[in-house]
């Protein structure tokens, strides 16, 4: 029952939502449709799933004392705040003079964009001590990055035309072509596991292990 | 070889602090390196909002947050001026949490330009769980997906929706993305499905991988990162932040260039020594 | 210079300061803004997910009499069963409503959107009168195409003439890799411009942009 009862929703809503696609039929359609809006819904529960596995992982090491238990007791303020502030100004929480976007555009805004941004220092360091051009392939990627890294940029225009037209070339011919053929290969891929996962061959995720 | 065994041991927070002011100098002295010129990739972008007719209602999806504020804020800020200076109305939403208090910014400065009012020309449906499950009951049903816009007002009430069903009441579907889900799940549910002709600005880790949509046909215009955003401005007439910023990314690029190639002399310079 | 009087952008700025301290070395400044963002981006997520997807697609409807919705309310709570260790069991059934309905979306989407329109964009003429080029560019693109599916076929020992295809599949797919790493770094720096326009804009005012 434990295990059974899962891949029967799975294998139930998967072959819905398949042929919900192809039969446009009112009967079909409304359930299909009728599913899809739960799973909205389950999926919005999944994130407040996730921040309420947060706040107990994270009052379980306040209260034992565990390594940077101070800095969790800051989580815990800054989470609780911004739930406070946002649900206390309702409906208007968006608006622009609400605390709530305060909050946002005073801490979560500028906090994201900067976590973010710290990724250029280490990509140009990462381009001095880990970009080892040894072989003839590498040397190929080497020389493509070049001509992108210049040619995208409007230097590249200002040294010589050849340099952005080549770019364009590189990235409408060679790189497209790879790039499809890793779409084409992603998308049988996937179609293939998405069959496996409705047809309950991959049971990983029923407590189970092991597929057939 | 002292030199490549000095390269060898070369703090990285040297490296760091050379990006810093390589970038840093130019947009504090206000360098200008070179003018910025429009691909085919962002007029093609700029001509399918231009062909859309005067009065219609397009979908303008903001998928991005303050993460990738730098490359997509722009495209999406210069795409709302565009679409709103043609009396185009726009229906917007965001598939990012972080997202709708961006999509708000961008609808009411350019709103405030073009003297255009929120519920009349432009609506903001704010953000909804779901990644491409949105995108497909979108679909079906707007309304039902989207019952209220972002200040929790009933869509029914909001004249801007009036008629607004489904995907086959808009000409066209600009994409402003920072990933998943963005431009390939949109491709993927709404453009292969129901044929809606689509525009895509995406941040530039993901640009390559969308130009087989664009060779195509699923695509008809791309903007890629920060100089997509600036090569459109330009389109636009308002060169803004991001054709602001190409002179210190010019800068910056090269330096990254000059560190691979330095790296690499050094690396040959340690494989000499070991052989002797 | 015009420092900003906002409280709002003096925060802002410090906790940008903040977070740059890491470059130098892990630090109690950094720590502390690490910790922050985590709690203030959770409590953000929650907000902004009642708001936007339980309220109105849950809350409001069922008390207008969709009681139909009961069924997604029960399963929602279900997940949280994972607390329990004894009742665990029950949340693998929202999982399983999850993971059936969205492999059936993707399964449409790549076949229709990357599969059959990719190999559509893909039969090109190697011929276009008047036009070498093109007739060349086409042949690339198709070429590399058929190689890079050739590389990414294992079934078959890469040797011979398999074994070659296979190469050239390599040496279009390091010119991708080249591209991607090319674009990956314009986006990296482009984050870090966007930051100190910031800085040099919003708060200390020594340039408008």
């Amino acid at each position: 029952m434990k295990r059974q009862v899962p891949f029967l929703i799975t294998l139930v809503a998967g072959i819905f939502c398949l042929i919900g696609f192809f039969v446009p039929h009112p009967a079909v359609r409304t359930f299909y449709d009728e599913i899809q809006q739960w799973v909205i819904v389950v999926v919005g529960a999944t994130y407040v799933l996730g921040v309420a596995n947060l706040l107990r992982i994270n009052l379980q090491q306040v209260s034992t004392r565990a390594r940077d238990w101070p800095y969790k007791i800051v989580l815990l303020i800054g989470m609780l705040a911004m739930m406070a502030v946002g649900f206390t100004n309702g409906e208007h929480y968006l608006d622009s003079n609400s605390g709530f976007t305060w909050m946002y555009n005073t801490f979560y805004s500028p906090m994201t964009a900067t976590m973010f941004s710290l990724l250029a220092f280490f990509i140009a360091s990462a381009a001095f001590r880990a970009f080892r051009i040894r072989t003839f392939e590498a040397l190929l990627l080497a020389i493509a990055a070049f001509i992108l890294m210049i040619g995208r940029v409007p230097i590249g225009n200002a040294i010589h035309p050849a340099i952005p037209a080549a770019a364009d070339w590189l990235m409408e011919i060679p790189q497209n072509a790879a790039k499809r053929g890793i779409l084409i290969g992603a998308a049988i891929g996937v179609m293939a596991t998405g069959i496996r996962l409705i047809l309950g061959m991959e049971r990983t995720y029923g407590g189970g292990g092991g597929g057939s | 070889m002292s030199a490549f065994s000095g390269l060898r041991r070369l703090d990285r927070r040297w490296i760091f602090l050379a990006v810093a002011l390589l970038v840093v100098v130019p947009l504090a002295l206000g360098v200008h390196i070179a003018p910025v010129a429009p691909t085919a990739r962002a007029r093609g972008f700029y001509d399918a909002i231009e062909r859309v007719p005067a009065g219609s209602t397009v979908l303008l999806s903001g998928d991005y947050d303050p993460g990738t504020i730098a490359e997509n804020y722009p495209m999406h800020l210069a795409a709302a001026r565009q679409l709103m200076r043609r009396n185009i109305k726009i229906v917007g939403l965001a598939l990012y949490p972080g997202g709708p208090p961006l999509t708000d910014q961008v609808l009411s400065i350019a709103g405030a330009e073009y003297g255009k009012k929120e519920g009349i020309d432009y609506v903001n449906l704010g953000y909804k769980a779901g990644n491409e499950l949105v995108m497909s009951q979108m679909g079906s049903s707007i309304p039902r997906t989207f019952p209220v816009d972002r200040r929790g007002v009933p869509v029914s009430q909001i004249p801007v929706m009036r008629g607004i069903q489904n995907y086959a009441n808009f000409p066209l579907l600009v994409n402003i993305s920072a990933g998943y889900p963005g431009t390939k799940e949109w491709v993927q549910q709404v453009v292969s499905r129901y044929h809606l002709p689509m525009v895509a600005g995406v941040t530039a880790v993901s640009a390559p991988e969308y130009y087989p949509y664009l060779q195509a046909g699923q695509l008809k215009g791309l903007l890629g990162g920060m100089a997509g955003g600036a090569e459109y401005e330009v389109l636009v007439g308002k060169p803004a932040l991001a054709t602001r910023g190409m002179d210190a990314q010019s800068l910056a690029h090269i330096f990254i260039a000059l560190m691979i190639i330095l790296g690499n002399l050094a690396f040959l310079g340690e494989d000499k020594e070991r052989r002797r | 210079m015009h420092l900003s009087p906002l409280p709002g952008v003096w925060i802002a700025a410090l906790l940008t300061l903040g977070i740059y301290s890491f470059l130098y070395r892990d630090n109690p400044a950094y720590k502390f803004c690490e910790h922050l963002f985590v709690g203030i981006s959770a409590g953000y997520w929650v907000v902004l997910t009642y708001f936007g997807t339980i309220k109105p697609n849950l809350v409001d409807p069922l008390a207008g009499g969709r009681l139909l919705l009961v069924i997604p309310l029960i399963l929602s709570l279900f997940l949280f069963s994972r607390f329990f260790p004894k009742g665990d069991w029950l949340s693998r059934w929202p999982i399983a409503m999850v993971l059936g309905v969205y492999p059936a979306l993707r399964i449409t989407g790549f076949a229709r959107g990357d599969l059959v329109q990719q190999v559509n964009g893909s039969i090109l003429p190697f011929w276009v009168a008047g036009n070498p080029v093109a007739s060349i560019n086409n042949i690339l693109l198709v070429v590399g195409l058929l190689a890079t599916l050739v590389f990414f076929f294992f079934s078959t020992e890469h040797k011979g003439t398999i074994g070659g295809i296979a190469k050239v599949g390599i040496y279009f797919l390091m010119v991708s890799f080249g591209a991607s790493y090319g674009y990956t770094v314009m986006a990296r720096v482009s984050l870090l411009i966007g930051r100190v326009m910031f800085l040099l804009d919003n708060w200390l005012g020594v340039v408008r942009f």
